[in-house]
């Protein structure tokens, strides 16, 4: 193995040029993918963190009992995915809407009778994030006798839900279009190589060596561009990412969530990723080369 | 019955033919090489000469007919064991087919490198190589800027440390000064005296003439019948 690394090292310097374009062009198809993964996972946060704030209005009818709603908040309390639940009556919500309409204070005092409801205040866990899985859970609340309404701001959600899912659909299919420009360009460079080399592999091949042997410098070379440009890829994002400067991301810190750098776990998936692609792109490039 | 020439043939060659398109190149070709035999391959050029020898390590393969190599029928051969039966043969290629940008150490070290010995065996059986072939002093310098008999002498450096069982010598001398194949042709002498089989494909008669060995000739890719001496 060790032969075989020396002999990658030492092509890739005799070399340097092809190398490092493709390096370069590794790097920045990474760079893309890592910027896209950025974006993502702090959108992601900012949707976790307002799913944490998320709420369903369970409006009773008028004629509840005392005790069927004691037994209502039981029933409401085991259901899974419920985090919280608290009772609002029909005075509280008033002085609540007094409180947060000032300028209709005096509309809401000529009132002859309280026209709210008494309503329960359901806090969901964050797992429930889609629609449907909103829409079921409200379906079997609004199913419990004495409940009149169920609100829980349905279209809101419905559209950043269908947002959120463009957004990752369109992450998918520019990582797959990176992953095949790379691939293209990777393997280009390695077929260049190979016919600069092509009257060693031929005499290489006369004098007893297997495929294997051959192929394997090239190989490691794959895996060596593909892990390099991919360190580099990150390495730029990092830069660019410290370089915005602490103050912006604590202005949008402030506003929404902070604003963080893939975890370490998403980096060296990404590495792994490019070294993989490096590989499959000596694959091909070989593969189609040792059938002449 | 198995008769005691066929048991030490370590190459037969059952009427074998060669075509390149409609170019006959090897025609009914039946001879059989003796474990350590020393045979020379006469013949002017153009006779089929090389191409015999490069049906032998699957340079090219066969149009018709049977080649076994020391019990390997080369025509069944699968694509995975090509690489160990051509490990058998060391070959002296007409062209020397060097690699230019690798050294003459590196030149020389790959037979064994592919083999997968390391790199200390490597090195010890190089040097002694090259000794040998009294290259030592030149194990950084690269073929191109080598004299045709020194390039000539690594390519016999290259073909013998793997210690094959069989050398084949494709015009070993034809670009050389006398001087220069005299060392040649006493280096594969002393291989052939070590126990290889050794196999030179020639039309240099003073090379023939010095032969110490059997001599079959080709004429037009045929055997010439009578030839053998």
């Amino acid at each position: 193995m060790f032969f075989h690394i020396r002999k990658a090292l030492t092509d890739i310097r005799e070399n340097r040029f092809l190398n490092t374009v493709t390096l370069f062009t590794i790097s920045l198809c990474v760079l893309n993918v890592c910027a896209f993964c950025l974006l993502y996972i702090n959108v992601q946060d900012m949707f976790d963190n307002w799913k944490k704030g998320l709420r369903v209005m369970v409006y009773l009818t008028p004629e509840l009992t005392d005790a069927r709603r004691q037994e209502m908040t039981s029933q409401l309390k085991d259901m899974k995915d419920v985090q919280a639940v608290r009772f609002i009556s029909k005075t509280q919500a008033l002085a609540l809407m007094k409180e947060r309409m000032p300028r209709q204070t005096s509309l809401l005092e000529n009132l002859r009778e309280n026209p709210l409801p008494d309503a329960f205040e359901v806090t969901l866990t964050p797992q429930v994030h889609s629609p449907g899985k909103m829409e079921s859970l409200a379906k079997t609340i609004e199913s419990l006798a004495g409940v009149s309404d169920v609100e829980y701001g349905r279209p809101w959600i419905e559209r950043f839900s269908r947002f959120f899912n463009l957004f990752k659909l369109a992450g998918y299919g520019l990582g797959a279009i990176f992953f095949m420009a790379t691939i293209f360009i990777t393997a280009n460079t390695i077929r260049l190589i190979l016919y600069t080399r092509r009257e060693e592999m031929q005499i290489m091949r006369l004098v007893g060596a297997t495929d294997s042997f051959i192929n394997m410098p090239y190989y490691l070379e794959g895996i060596i561009q593909g892990g390099v440009g991919g360190l580099v890829g990150i390495g730029l994002l990092y830069g660019v990412f410290s370089l915005m400067g602490d103050q912006f991301r604590e202005t949008l810190s402030a506003e929404m969530v902070k604003i963080r750098f893939l975890p370490l776990s998403i980096c060296i998936l990404m590495v792994c990723g490019s070294m993989a692609t490096g590989l499959l792109s000596a694959f091909f490039s070989l593969k189609q080369f040792m059938k002449r | 019955m198995v008769t005691t020439t066929e048991k030490s043939a370590i190459i037969r060659m059952f009427h074998v033919h060669k075509r390149y398109n409609t170019k006959q190149a090897l025609a009914d070709i039946t001879l059989d090489i003796h474990k350590n035999e020393f045979l020379f391959i006469g013949g002017p050029s153009g006779a089929g000469k090389s191409t015999l020898l490069k049906l032998l390590y699957l340079a090219e393969p066969v149009s018709s007919g049977q080649i076994l190599v020391d019990g390997m029928n080369l025509s069944r051969i699968p694509r995975g064991r090509i690489p160990f039966l051509r490990r058998k043969f060391g070959v002296i290629f007409q062209d020397y087919k060097l690699i230019p940008t690798r050294t003459v150490y590196e030149n020389v070290a790959i037979v064994l490198e592919a083999c997968g010995q390391s790199r200390g065996v490597v090195e010890k059986k190089v040097r002694n190589m090259l000794r040998v072939v009294g290259m030592e002093d030149r194990l950084k310098a690269y073929p191109p800027g080598l004299s045709g008999g020194e390039q000539q002498r690594i390519a016999v450096a290259r073909a013998v440390v793997g210690d094959p069982d069989i050398i084949l010598a494709d015009e070993p001398t034809g670009s050389l000064d006398d001087e220069s194949a005299h060392v040649i042709f006493e280096l594969l002498a002393r291989f052939y005296l070590r126990g290889a089989t050794v196999v030179v494909a020639t039309h240099d008669r003073s090379l023939i003439g010095s032969a110490i060995g059997r001599v079959v000739h080709l004429r037009e890719g045929r055997l010439d019948s009578g030839s053998e001496s």
